[in-house]
This record gives structure tokens, sequence and C-alpha cells, in this order.
């Protein structure tokens, strides 16, 4: 076995690079992807006050904030389309008061972890000249100046220095992020961290390159040798990532292509039900996730008959006899 | 004639408007708008390219998707990118111009200005939604919208509580004045009317309304002024219209009610 083996428990992966107060970033969009078995291992070992920065992640970053683990969160869209036009927990919390939130563009956040991963402070773009996003401010000028892990301003709007006409030409310059930890999951990964992923790829490799520390889960390990007959779908380098995990059903409830599908009993009316109430919630906390000691037990109180019913078309890669209402 | 519904109405009057605006790519949302994308498709402009800001490019779809990374987005797609490379392609001018983008959201303004954010104050909001997603970038740079709105008081308003998405902002000359590259909305679909945006004023217009209605009373579900002096009354959908929408958009009604 090779010196750079990364693979490891996935309590032993969150224990090692997941710690109180981190910025993590979470892959995925959505109801697809989202590395919902490490999601649950962070609620498990109750780290805490993290500092979330994503795109467009649904359900993983819902059951975060529901689990308590989260202070501050910077994002694009806290929904989980047609699952839920605004995420349960992101919403009352937000409302509640107890969430601390600044709005980018999803093309914002993803040039925000693109700068991350190219190693410079800001990227420009034009998009949201104008609109609130600019002029409103969530984390103001004062916290932003006492907490040196964030940066100075939310944005900045400068000329384009190259212009030759009278023309206006501003763009919005959004910092760069490097996260601490970023959390996916994949298809397929060998022992080393070599990452095969198959179908939209969303903000994930940006996410990936611009962090500290990686941890990847997967529905199988395979041999490096299998990944490098195709090595065009090899989107991530082991030398990017620091653990490796084989969590089969890793993504449950949400979609994995060509393995299974989203979940609509547990999105569309288990996980609304449970949302809305706190009692159901903490419920649904002790029982499924606390109370759980990992993922294969999460699973059985899933049932196998249920997972069997999502798995995906070997052709189009879901089921297309799912029921979806 | 044939009996249709106010949703089937709005998906028809969209695909008659990706037809009028001759662009070469649809960029749409979840719901009534994949719908509208689909029946542009499949009724009156069956090459334009179906693309979402997942990355999802030139998407063929058996069955209508739940969000923008449903797996039903991704098989028989011609290209699976992702976020970085499909907002490049709309906000590099030359293919952003090729594109009309649809959008939606809880509020909007007398210049088409879209509100996704939240409902009361930003910094102790009464009601959260789900942010701007992709809807900024887009109606920031796209070469033409259009939105789909539910009408009513609460959502046609005179102030928007947050600004998410650029239509015209305050007004004439506004987008130029602070940068926006993009082209602005071009309609307003409803369930009960159509708006525009005039030329000149950039200010919202009662364009159609639909049977059954009249212009006083679509003004009534509006909380500004609107001139309703331009306003005919919509065609409805034709029976072969209606039946590819029910056969072939979305034969498991997913959206269709």
């Amino acid at each position: 076995m090779s010196e750079k083996n990364k693979l490891m428990s996935l309590t032993d992966a969150v224990k090692k690079f997941v710690h109180d107060g981190d910025l993590i970033s979470l892959g995925g969009f959505s109801a697809t992807l989202c590395p919902m078995a490490t999601v649950h291992e962070i609620i498990r070992q109750k780290i805490k006050h993290l500092h979330i920065a994503a795109c467009s992640n649904g359900q993983a970053v819902d059951e975060l904030i529901g689990g308590g683990c989260v202070e501050r969160i910077e994002i694009a869209y806290g929904g989980n389309g047609r699952f839920a036009p605004t995420c349960l927990h992101f919403r009352k919390a937000i409302e509640q008061g107890s969430l601390k939130v600044e709005d980018y563009s999803n093309y914002q956040m993803t040039l925000r972890f693109m700068a991350g991963a190219m190693g410079v402070p800001f990227l420009p773009t034009y998009s949201s000249l104008g609109t609130d996003i600019v002029n409103k401010w969530g984390f103001g000028e004062e916290y932003r100046a006492q907490d040196e892990r964030l940066p100075l301003k939310k944005l900045v709007i400068k000329d384009n220095p190259f212009n030759r006409t009278d023309k206006i030409d501003k763009l919005v310059l959004v910092p760069a992020l490097q996260p601490d930890v970023t959390i996916i999951h994949a298809q397929k990964a060998d022992a080393l961290g070599n990452v095969s992923l198959k179908g939209l790829v969303y903000s994930d490799l940006e996410q990936v390159k611009a962090s500290k520390n990686v941890i990847v889960t997967c529905e199988e390990i395979v041999e490096t040798d299998e990944l490098r007959c195709n090595p065009e779908y090899n989107q991530i380098i082991s030398f990017q990532v620091s653990a490796v995990v084989e969590v089969p059903w890793g993504a449950y409830p949400t979609a994995v292509p060509s393995y299974y599908d989203y979940d609509p009993a547990f999105l569309l009316h288990f996980y609304p039900k449970v949302a809305k109430d706190s009692i159901e919630w903490q419920k649904y906390l002790d029982e499924y996730i606390v109370g759980v000691k990992d993922r294969q037990e999460f699973l059985q109180l899933i049932g196998t008959e249920r997972l069997d019913s999502l798995r995906a078309d070997a052709v189009c890669g879901y089921n297309p006899e799912l029921k979806r209402r | 004639m044939s009996e249709y519904t106010l949703q089937e109405m709005m998906a028809i009057v969209a695909a008659r408007e990706v037809q009028k605006a001759g662009v070469d790519v649809i960029l749409c949302g979840t719901g009534i708008s994949t719908l509208a994308a689909v029946a542009a498709k499949k009724i009156t402009t069956p090459d334009v390219v179906i693309f979402f800001e997942t990355g999802a490019i030139d998407v063929e779809f058996n069955q209508m998707p739940m969000s923008l990374s449903d797996p039903r987005v991704m098989h028989g797609a011609v290209r699976l990118a992702g976020l970085a490379e499909a907002f490049a392609l709309i906000q590099n001018q030359i293919t952003g111009k090729k594109t009309l983008g649809i959008l939606g959201a809880a509020q909007i303004d007398i210049y088409g200005n879209l509100n996704s954010t939240v409902i009361g104050d930003y910094f102790n909001p009464k009601v959260r939604f789900s942010g701007s997603g992709g809807a900024c970038d887009i109606g920031s740079v796209v070469g033409q919208s259009m939105a789909f709105m539910e009408l009513g008081k609460r959502k046609f308003v005179d102030k928007l509580d947050y600004l998410t998405t650029p239509g015209y902002l305050d007004g004439p000359g506004a987008r130029e004045k602070v940068g926006l590259i993009g082209g602005g909305p071009q309609l307003v679909i409803t369930n009960k009317a159509t708006f525009r945006f005039d030329d000149l004023t950039k200010k919202m217009y009662l364009d159609s309304y639909y049977p059954g209605f009249t212009p006083e009373a679509i003004q009534e579900e509006i909380n500004f002024a609107i001139d309703l002096s331009r306003a005919v009354e919509a065609v409805p959908p034709t029976g072969h219209e209606l039946e590819i929408l029910r056969t072939q958009c979305d034969p498991e009604r997913m959206v269709l009610k």
C-alpha cells in the first residue's frame, strides 16, 4: 500500500479535518451529489460555529443548519428546487436571527472559489451592478474588520483599467475564498484521492482546488489503473485531496447520477414535516443522526426496499419509474 | 374553442414569445419555466437550445426535472459543464446576446426589477426566500429575458423589499449608467395578463389580457398605476398547441395542474 493512501473512516476524516469555526464548502447542487454522510457525521460530532460558503447546495446546507452546526453562511441560493422553494432551516434560522447570512449570486460564488483556486485575491464580473447584492452587506464593514478571516469588503466596484472608450465600463470584483475544508461526494475515487465525477460538476472543482483540505466520499473505490483508462474524466488529482472514504449511498436522499435517484418520499413528504416542527426535528436528529453509529445504521433505518426503489437505470442514469410526487 | 387552464395559457404565451425573440438559446429554471422552454422547442422553435445554469446544455428531456441539477437534465444533453462555464457563456456578449433568460420572483416593480431574497427588512426579514441563485447573473447579462409572475398586489409592488435581479433599475439609461451589459426584461407573463416595457420610459404597461379578464380588473391587482391603452385580448392556445403541450411536453403532469 502506498504511503500516500488516504483511505480512512468518515469519523476519522471529520475528526481530523473539520473543526469548530472552520470555513467549509460543500459540493453538489440542490438535490444532487450532496455529501450527506459527511454532513451527518459533522452533526454527530457536534461541530459548531461553522462558516459555510456555497453556491446552491440545498439539502446538505439545510440539515447542517438544522443540526446547529452553522454560525454564518455566504450563499447564492438557499432553496432545493421544487422540493423546497426556500430550505426550511435556512429560512427559519435567518428569520430568527440565529444565522448570519451574506448574499451573492451563483456566478459570484463560483468566481470566488475560482479566484481561490487560481491563487489570486479576486475576480471581476458584470453581474449584480445596480442591485442590493452590491448595496446591502450581511456582514458589515465593522464586523469584517474585526475578523481577520473575512475579506474587508463584500465586493468592490472598479472601472475597467483597460477601457479606452467613453463608454462606462464598471466591474464588480468579488473576493477569493479558500475554505479550510471542502466536502464532496463523487461516484468513483481511488485510494490516493484521484476522483472521477460523472454528470454535472457544478462548482465542485473550483471548491476543491481552492481548499486547504478536501474530504471526498464516494460510491466506489476503484484501482488507479481503472481511472487511467479515461484520464479526461478524472477532474480531481490525488494531491488536492486529504481524505477518501468509501460510502455507498453517501449522498442519499439526494441523487448520484448513474447510481441512484433522489428520494421524493424523503424530500417532498418526510423532510418538510420534520423540519417544520422543532419536536419532530429533534426526534429526527436523535433517531437518524446522533442516535446512529454510522452511515450503515442510518441506511438500515431507511431500509433496503426503499433504497432499491431509487436505483438508477444504466442508460439514463436515474430511475424513470420513480414515483415523484 | 378548446378549454384550457391559465397555466397552459402562460406556457403557450412564453413559447410564442421565444419565437418572436429570435434567440438561439433559452436559459431556464424549473417548473413553469422548463415547461415553457420545452413548449417552445416542441411547438414554435424546434432548433432552440435549452440551457441550464448548472451547465447542462442542449438538453432533451424525457421527464420534467425537479431541480436544475436533476439527473433528468443530464441524460441526452449535448454538453455537461459546470457553473463557471455556463455563466461565462452568458456574460460573454458574443453568446450572451443570443440568449433569452426565463426568470421568476416573489416581487416585481414597474421597471421589471425582481426580488427573490426577502420580504421586510433585509437585516431583520419577515420572510426569507432562497436568494438570487443565478437570477441576478441572468438579469445582469443576457440579451433578453422574460419573467413568470403571479398577479397580485403583494407581488406587483411600488418598491421592492430587496432588489435581487436588475430590470431597468430606476428608469431610462439606468442600466447603462451603472454598467450593466445585458438587455433587460422584455415580457412579464402572469396568470391573467402579460406586460411589456415602454421603449422611452422603461415603465411596465399592459400588453395583453387573457380572455375572461378586463384591463381594469388587471389594474386592480397591481400596486402601481400602469398604462392600459395598448392592451389587446390575448389569443388563446389553439387545439394543436394544447395537444402538444399536454401529450409531449409534460405527459406525467409534473408541472401541469
